[in-house]
């Protein structure tokens, strides 16, 4: 097997593993004294960690290595957890995700996280509450060294090696010439020359981005050569369209001054055991033979990476439509085919049409489910967005999300995601208040923002809800005038819904600062124009001082939904399962006349009894005759209705299809789909019914 | 100058119809189609039109003419006009013909008690055959059918 099909799965289940740590850690801060939690984080990351090692990412086993440290000790309840481990921990999984997102790009998952390392050594020390500070200025100088060219504990320590060894090290910084037009290509023959004539230890900007042409005129390189500065001079300047090169060779204490900062760390956290400085040898050395993979096979990385992350393919979602419609012909025929076999009985044909309709049942669950996708895949970033916004805005914040499960079409979840990001954003700056202004309008301090996702009649609703300070409608008026959205006169005459809509016109903003997070006035008309883009509707419900509601309507352009099949004489229909309560049997008897409309006893209420075939005036089933009749209780907000059908046919998935512009807003009835056998099944509206 | 132009004929009530061919989808033997509640009674209902459900009309119904049981030879015929899809039923549908477009005159008031609006013109083929072109976007108007509806409520 090729290592690519282990790096696939290694992706797959690394992604996996950080989703888990990252909703786990968010658990955990919730309930920090939960240990059960903690362990589940515990293995998440050793597994991980056991993963990259085996798949020679050593970086990410050494993060990750750090992070169970800490973790261990929580876990041993040796350790208590608090922000600061939070907050590096939550620094760590980021360094993580981009590691892995590194190696799905084809590159090799490197990263510097001394730091954040740094940060995790000192908490395992104990001593982080003392440390906070020196680190902080950790960080500082190394953001200094930064500047110019930095190298970590490990490369350093090769370099130092190697002077020892009595290697000659350089620092080369190539510029190339302005009106250079093929940078990537020069910058490969420079790293090429140098490859020959020794080992490059480190280069700023990274090869991949060289390779990429991201960087400006010039780029630096660390290398141990085996030739003299002249030649390498020569060498370096022999390649066409380069302007010249700075060479340095680079003595025990100038490549001390570089990695300064490495150092600084180095001994701010002194390796307490031999063990453990065993450990980092053995590391160093690796990262060594990882470097010097990386440097000879640059154009190798580039070929094998891309092959990385193909384990899923972008289809046009016309081909979709097309499947979509060929499988329909195609489940007629099967259905005509069936009638033949049973009609011409002869075993092999029966026996080939049964195969044929198992394989078509399973295609058709395959073709229907292949264009949905859960929100889910859109929401399960926001649980950790908010918390980090709320920890900037220093506000208290709880995230509920339901129906996280509800389906939508794959081209609306491609596109939901930034306009759900703004939503959230401006409901955390702009709605929940700082806990001193709750506490004072006599609120927890605690603001919750509710997200739910859920299928109402032909429509899928997304919701953002906040019970924060709620839109000023008079201050939105005054920015409205000031602004030039709406004139004075215009203004009086909007009515409160009107208003609560200024907010999402072009140039439009509330806040009185301008802040990072939202308030630049590009956020909301973006969001606007985005979901009418996309065939939907956003509308806004406030109260002042109570909270803001925006929800988000999007079609069901072909959407999937389970419903109940109905019969109502040869006629047969679909009710929506999301609106069904539950389905019973009535007898004639126990149906009541209050004023003149048809009740039944449920549950303890009376409810009111609608018969379908009355409101869809069907011919061919006469209700009266029946002695027992079959109903489907629905339900629309908190009003329950009954309504009386011929026959269950029974639960299924279906396709939801439009009339058509020729056949708009049809009473009572919100769509059609193609049963099994080809037939065309309207789909019933609950919500009309219940008035 | 003269254009030629290609047409489909299809038969209602014993009179000879046209539409120009590239308004024409598809022609469809009958099929099952299922009735839509609370619409005008000459929509018959909708098809399953290989995997796309299209409204179909009974054309005898919305020109007013009596409605017959369906034959072996009536069809469904499927027009596209202004982004609409619809299914006309006729009682066959006979003919694809080359008509000179300036032969087409404009109808005289009253052609088989249809309403002239829903016409073209008619067109003279051979010495006795007249061939009635329709109207598309007049017969497939929706604010009439909302005018209708309100009538009938």
């Amino acid at each position: 097997m090729d290592m690519n099909d282990y790096l696939s799965m290694f992706i797959d289940e690394s992604n996996d593993h950080l989703q888990s740590l990252n909703e786990n850690l968010l658990k955990l801060e919730s309930a920090p004294e939960d240990i059960s939690i903690v362990q589940i984080i515990f293995r998440s990351a050793h597994t991980l960690k056991g993963m990259s090692a085996t798949m020679g990412f050593e970086d990410l086993a050494s993060l990750t290595h750090e992070m169970e440290n800490v973790l261990d000790l929580v876990r041993n309840n040796k350790l208590k957890m608090d922000n600061f481990i939070f907050d590096t921990l939550f620094k760590g999984l980021d360094a993580l995700e981009s590691m892995v997102q590194d190696i799905i790009g084809g590159g090799t998952g490197k990263a510097d996280v001394t730091a954040i390392v740094a940060n995790l050594q000192a908490i395992v020390k104990g001593d982080h509450k003392k440390d906070q500070a020196a680190g902080s200025a950790d960080a500082s100088a190394t953001g200094n060294a930064g500047g110019g060219a930095l190298l970590d504990q490990f490369q350093s320590s090769i370099l130092l090696q190697s002077i020892a060894a009595g290697l000659s090290v350089f620092h080369i910084t190539v510029t190339v010439r302005e009106d250079c037009v093929l940078k990537a290509a020069r910058a490969y023959m420079v790293f090429d020359f140098l490859e020959h004539n020794g080992e490059i230890v480190k280069s700023v900007p990274s090869v991949q981005e060289i390779e990429q042409e991201k960087f400006d005129r010039s780029f630096t390189v660390f290398t141990i050569a085996s030739i003299s500065e002249q030649e390498l001079r020569k060498g370096i300047e022999s390649v066409s369209e380069i302007e010249g090169a700075t060479i340095t060779q680079l003595d025990r204490e100038s490549l001390e001054q570089l990695a300064g900062a490495a150092a600084v760390q180095a001994a701010a956290a002194p390796i307490a055991n031999a063990s453990a400085a065993q450990s980092e040898v053995s590391s160093a050395k690796a990262q060594t033979a990882a470097a010097s993979a990386t440097a000879t096979a640059p154009a190798a990385q580039a070929s094998g990476g891309a092959a990385v992350a193909s384990r899923t393919i972008r289809v046009d979602i016309e081909r979709l439509d097309a499947l979509m419609n060929l499988f329909s012909e195609l489940l007629i025929d099967r259905v005509r085919l069936e009638q033949l076999a049973s009609e011409i009985r002869r075993g092999e044909l029966t026996e080939t049409v049964e195969h044929m309709s198992r394989v078509s049942s399973d295609l058709q669950n395959i073709v229907l489910k292949l264009r949905m996708v859960p929100v889910e895949s859109v929401f399960n970033r926001f649980p950790r967005m908010i918390r980090d916004l709320a920890k900037t805005l220093d506000k208290k914040v709880d995230l509920i999300i339901t129906g996280a499960d509800t389906e939508l079409d794959r081209t609306v979840i491609d596109e939901i995601g930034d306009p759900l990001v703004h939503l959230l954003r401006n409901s955390l700056d702009h709605g929940i208040e700082p806990i001193a202004d709750r506490i004072a309008a006599g609120k927890s301090e605690t603001g919750t923002v509710h997200l739910r996702a859920f299928h109402s009649g032909n429509h899928v609703f997304i919701e953002v809800e906040e019970d924060g300070r709620g839109i000023n409608r008079e201050k939105v008026k005054q920015i409205a005038i000031k602004n030039g959205v709406v004139t004075a006169d215009e203004a009086k005459r909007l009515t409160e819904a009107e208003i609560n809509m200024l907010i999402f016109a072009p140039g439009f903003s509330t806040a009185d600062k301008i802040s990072d997070i939202s308030g630049r006035g590009v956020g909301l008309d973006v969001v606007k124009s985005k979901i009418t883009s996309l065939g939907g509707n956003v509308s806004v419900e406030s109260v002042q001082g109570k909270g803001t509601r925006f929800s988000i309507q999007l079609p069901l352009t072909l959407s999937i939904i389970s419903a109940m099949l109905v019969k109502l004489g040869t006629e047969k229909y679909a009710i929506p399962l999301s609106s069904i309560v539950e389905t019973g049997i009535v007898l004639r008897e126990q149906i009541r006349k209050i004023h003149g409309n048809r009740m039944i006893d449920y549950r303890g209420s009376v409810i009111p009894l609608i018969s379908l075939a009355q409101v869809l005036d069907s011919t061919t089933f006469r209700e009266e005759e029946e002695h027992e009749t079959e109903i489907v209780v629905i339900r629309k907000g908190d009003k329950i209705g009954a309504i009386t059908v011929d026959e269950f046919i029974g639960q299924s998935e279906i396709v939801l299809k439009s009339l058509g512009k020729y056949l708009t807003n049809i009473e009572a009835i919100s769509g059609a789909t193609i049963l099994g056998d080809g037939q065309v099944a309207l789909i019933v509206d609950p919500n009309a019914l219940i008035k | 100058m003269s254009e030629e132009i290609k047409v489909i004929v299809f038969g209602l009530a014993h009179e000879e119809y046209g539409v120009e061919v590239d308004k024409v989808r598809t022609i469809e033997r009958m099929m099952p189609i299922t009735r839509v509640p609370k619409t005008p009674a000459f929509i018959k209902g909708v098809i399953n039109l290989r995997g796309v459900v299209l409204p179909v009309i009974d054309l005898r119904g919305r020109f007013g003419l009596p409605e017959t049981v369906e034959t072996e030879s009536s069809r469904i015929i499927i027009v596209a006009v202004n982004d609409l899809e619809v299914g006309f039923i006729v009682d066959a549908a006979n003919d694809v013909i080359d008509i000179d477009e300036n032969s087409i005159d404009t109808p005289p008031e009253v052609v088989g008690g249809i309403k002239a609006k829903y016409l073209r013109g008619v067109a003279k083929i051979g010495d006795n055959r007249l061939l009635i072109m329709l109207n598309l976007s007049e017969v497939l108007n929706k604010s009439e059918i909302i005018q209708l509806e309100q009538v009938e409520a």
